[in-house]
């Protein structure tokens, strides 16, 4: 009932967030286009934020997932157009390449598994040095970021032929949504019916306990860092074909809007709380609420602001309710 | 009549359980009156809601036959009443004197700079006033909890508290300790204060009540001057009945040994322990507070690394490196503290019940939710627990409640050999004799039992042999049949240091 109740407030603003957008903009709002679009922007963070709703559950926080995102899309890209037997002057120079169906295959699972790489180094960084994952991960965002600057001296690779991720359906469906699906259906079963899915609530909120109750921690720790750079990874690869090439810019502050989504969702930053349900509501109201400013003609900048304002709301809103509890 | 208080017809309901129907209480200066009742009963709701913790749902407060409302506890500390928690909450680093001082330091004359020396000369002075002990520059972190205490206690006298309420503070005491605490309530009393005592053992509310309310499902079962009422009449108006035979009959009969410590040392100061546990076999381990007991179990446990030593499991060695090591050789550790370290507090009580034991309910790699919620259910009926459902948060049940909790926890590990560090702390008298059943049973199936106590009569009520620990050493190993308490606190005693 309680759990019930905490995803009450962000399903509402959600609900209140659409019906003021068709209100004030139904004609670009209100169409199938749109929905669609908004949907197929939302796949990219919610499938990062399904991963981040482990992390802050374990009472972790990854700031990485922004410049992880850029790294893996240049690898997986680079990959791809190895694999398709351009020559490195090509690839660096930008020129078209044509791509093989399995260069594409291969160049995006070495992409995810890349993320995986990424993420393993974080929890690893994370678990053998003691070191809080806030400042891990504020020092892997700036060397991710900067490998991916170093790798093509800022300039991206581009990848024309791989639309699959961005266009492509499976049946009726956009390929993008339908692997969103996959995954926080993938994740939702692994939180809440699997011990794995328990141990990270364990952790989160009592790491002394979870110890005492025979719970590797170290390990638990690693692989939800590691599965989250695993859904960075594949984030990064739907970017990639959205964008028919992978920028070195890419995601940049990104990871603004991850967080953001896992907290209004009703995570807890001290760990122990947090749904899946929460993190999707939250992800579609952060989405909603860009796409309707930037209809408005809002810029980006002002779109910053009212986020920011709204994770603080959000968090104080969690820390009221937990207040009134105990 | 001054100081007098009331509380009429407190109210108070969480969701769907009605912890305090209706109660009304009233203490009267001068006095110490014990709060008496099973576990979730209702009695710390009560306090907390005079200590402006909770807001009550309906009834009022009456200082002096005035009307009080509190919105929070700082209303409630300078109505003048003072609460003192089992989580003492004083900075550590801090000494005593800064913490009587924190928040209301004597400033000299040049501003910013404390008059440190005042403050000092005024506690002494406070110190000597109630006749306490305590050295005002030590580091509250160098203090024993029975010290903790006292500067808690200074700290709300200094702050003109007049009502004391103390919620189970023995819990956590030497037995010399305790009796200190004793003597300052009968001081306290003296003084003209009211103490409001909260306890599970009865022979200590015998010693110091003038006054005994008895709280039953959230309501006042009994309420009568200590000479009208004695304790099995108040045990009985707890519990319903009459409790006898309060130690089950135990035949002893050892068979092999299960598991045997060999030279244990570590890092927190225990040295050349060497102990063998039989199976079917109840082996108690006394000692005062620090002699390393615990850290005893911590090292059997896997949680503090061996410097030296070994471990055989049926004379075969045995490797225990982690606490995941020693669970799935079958062993379990009841936790003496479990706030920090048994329970998730914010967690469904039901997930803390099963989170060691997922392979033995047949959940190694998939929950199955509906089932999980029966066997919790069984097992919480098993050691009694009073919850709406294993899906409430452990931070909601009573504290009685959450220790059963995790007896409940490791009956279900069916693990072989149990260490049990003070079992029976904050549980009541009902279902103290419940858990020592359990106990006795356990070793009845061919468990081995290690129990570490701090109370005598319960190792002597039950163990087959005692371990005496003193200073990190292991002095004795008694047969209780051929021991006496008088030997065993000899063997534990030490000079207590003077700081
Ligand atoms: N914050 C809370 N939320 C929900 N239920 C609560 C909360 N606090 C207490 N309760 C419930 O209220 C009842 C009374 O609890 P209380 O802590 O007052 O018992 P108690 O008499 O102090 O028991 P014990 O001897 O075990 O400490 C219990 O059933 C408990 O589960
Ligand atoms: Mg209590």
């Amino acid at each position: 009932m309680n759990r019930f109740a905490k995803q009450l407030l962000p399903f509402c603003s959600l609900i209140f967030i659409i019906s003021l957008w068709s209100f004030l903009e139904p004609d670009n709002f209100l169409s199938f286009r749109n929905f669609s679009n908004v949907l197929r922007r939302s796949s990219i963070n919610g499938i990062m934020a399904a991963g981040m709703t482990f992390v802050i559950i374990a009472a972790g926080i990854d700031l990485s997932v922004g410049s992880m995102l850029a790294l893996c899309g240049m690898v997986g890209s680079a990959a791809m157009l190895f694999l398709s037997g351009a020559s490195w002057s090509q690839i660096a120079g930008g020129n078209y390449v044509p791509l093989t169906a399995s260069a594409m295959f291969w160049g995006t699972v070495i992409g995810v598994l890349f993320g995986a790489l990424c993420g393993w180094v974080n929890g690893t960084l994370i678990t053998r040095l003691k070191l809080a994952p806030f400042i891990v991960t504020l020092g892997t965002m700036s060397i991710f970021r900067g490998i991916t600057y170093l790798m093509n001296d800022g300039k991206p690779f581009a990848v024309s032929d791989y639309t699959f991720l961005d266009i492509g359906t499976i049946g009726p469906f956009p390929a993008s949504v339908v692997i969103l699906v996959l995954v926080l259906a993938a994740a939702a079963f692994l939180l809440n019916y699997t011990p794995f899915g328990r141990y990270v609530y364990a952790v989160g909120s009592n790491p002394e306990t979870a110890f005492h109750v025979g719970i590797n921690v170290p390990r638990i720790l690693t692989v939800i860092y590691t599965l989250t750079g695993a859904c960075t990874g594949l984030a990064a690869m739907i970017t990639t074909s959205r964008a028919s090439s992978a920028q070195p810019t890419a995601g940049i502050s990104l990871e603004l809007d991850v967080i953001a989504a896992v907290i209004i969702g009703g995570c807890s930053p001290s760990g122990g709380r947090g749904t899946l349900t929460g993190t999707i509501i939250g992800t579609l109201l952060i989405s909603f609420l860009r796409n309707g400013l930037t209809l408005l003609d809002i810029s980006t900048n002002v779109q910053l602001v009212v986020i920011g304002a709204i994770i603080v709301l959000a968090v104080t809103a969690d820390q009221l309710a937990t207040k009134r509890q105990s | 009549m001054t100081g007098e208080l009331q509380m009429r017809n407190i109210v108070k309901t969480f969701g769907p359980v009605k912890a305090l129907q209706g109660v009304t209480f009233t203490a009267r200066p001068g006095t110490v009156h014990a709060l008496c009742g099973e576990n979730g009963a209702g009695k710390s709701t009560l306090m907390k809601i005079l200590a402006g913790v909770f807001e009550p749902d309906a009834g009022e407060i009456y200082l002096d036959g005035q009307k009080r409302t509190f919105r929070g506890p700082r209303d409630a500390l300078e109505a003048g009443i003072s609460m003192l928690y089992q989580e003492l909450d004083l900075a550590e680093d801090l000494t005593v004197t800064e913490n009587l001082f924190l928040g209301r330091e004597i400033r000299g004359r040049i501003p910013f700079i404390l008059n440190r020396k005042a403050m000092i000369d005024q506690t002494v002075q406070q110190c000597r006033l109630y006749g306490f002990d305590l050295n005002p520059l030590a580091p509250v972190r160098t203090l024993t909890t029975g010290q903790c205490q006292i500067v808690e206690l200074l700290k709300a006298l200094m702050r003109k508290a007049r009502i004391f309420v103390m919620d189970e503070p023995t819990s956590s005491l030497t037995e010399a300790e305790a009796q200190r605490l004793f003597e300052i309530i009968r001081r306290l009393r003296g003084l003209g204060m009211t103490i409001i005592y909260i306890s599970h053992r009865m022979e200590e509310v015998a010693r110091l009540a003038d006054e005994i309310t008895v709280l039953r499902d959230g309501a006042v079962a009994a309420s009568a001057p200590a000479s009208e009422m004695d304790i099995p009449t108040v045990v009985r108006h707890m519990v319903g009945r009459e409790l006898k035979d309060y130690y089950p009959a135990r035949r002893s009969n050892p068979g092999a040994v299960l598991f045997e410590a060999d030279n244990l040392k570590t890092a927190e100061g225990i040295e050349g322990i060497s102990f063998a546990v039989r199976a079917g076999e109840i082996v108690g381990m006394a000692g005062l507070v620090g002699a390393g007991r615990t850290e005893t179990a911590r090292a059997v446990f896997g949680i503090q690394p061996l410097l030296q030593g070994a471990f055989r499991w049926q004379g075969k060695p045995l490797v225990i490196a982690s606490p995941a090591d020693a669970i799935r050789q079958g062993i379990a550790y009841l936790t003496e503290d479990r706030k920090r370290s048994g329970l998730c507090t914010i967690l469904p009580a039901g997930w803390n019940m099963t989170l060691p034991n997922y392979p033995r309910i047949g959940m190694r790699y998939l929950l199955r939710l509906r089932k999980e919620q029966t066997v919790c259910e069984e097992y919480g009926r098993k050691v009694s627990v009073r919850w709406s459902s294993p899906s409430v948060r452990a931070a909601d049940l009573s504290g009685g409640n959450q220790q059963k909790l995790l007896i409940a926890r490791w009956l279900m590990a069916q693990s072989q050999f149990l260490i049990f560090d003070e079992p029976t702390r904050g549980i009541d008298v009902g279902a103290k004799r419940e858990v020592y059943q359990m106990l006795a049973d356990l070793a009845e199936q061919g468990k081995a039992i290690l129990m570490i106590s701090s109370e005598l009569p319960e190792l002597f009520g039950l163990c087959d042999r005692i371990l005496v620990m003193r200073r990190g050493r292991l002095v004795a190993d008694l047969e209780t049949r051929k021991t006496t308490p008088e030997e065993v606190m000899h063997y534990a005693a030490v000079e207590e240091p003077r700081r």
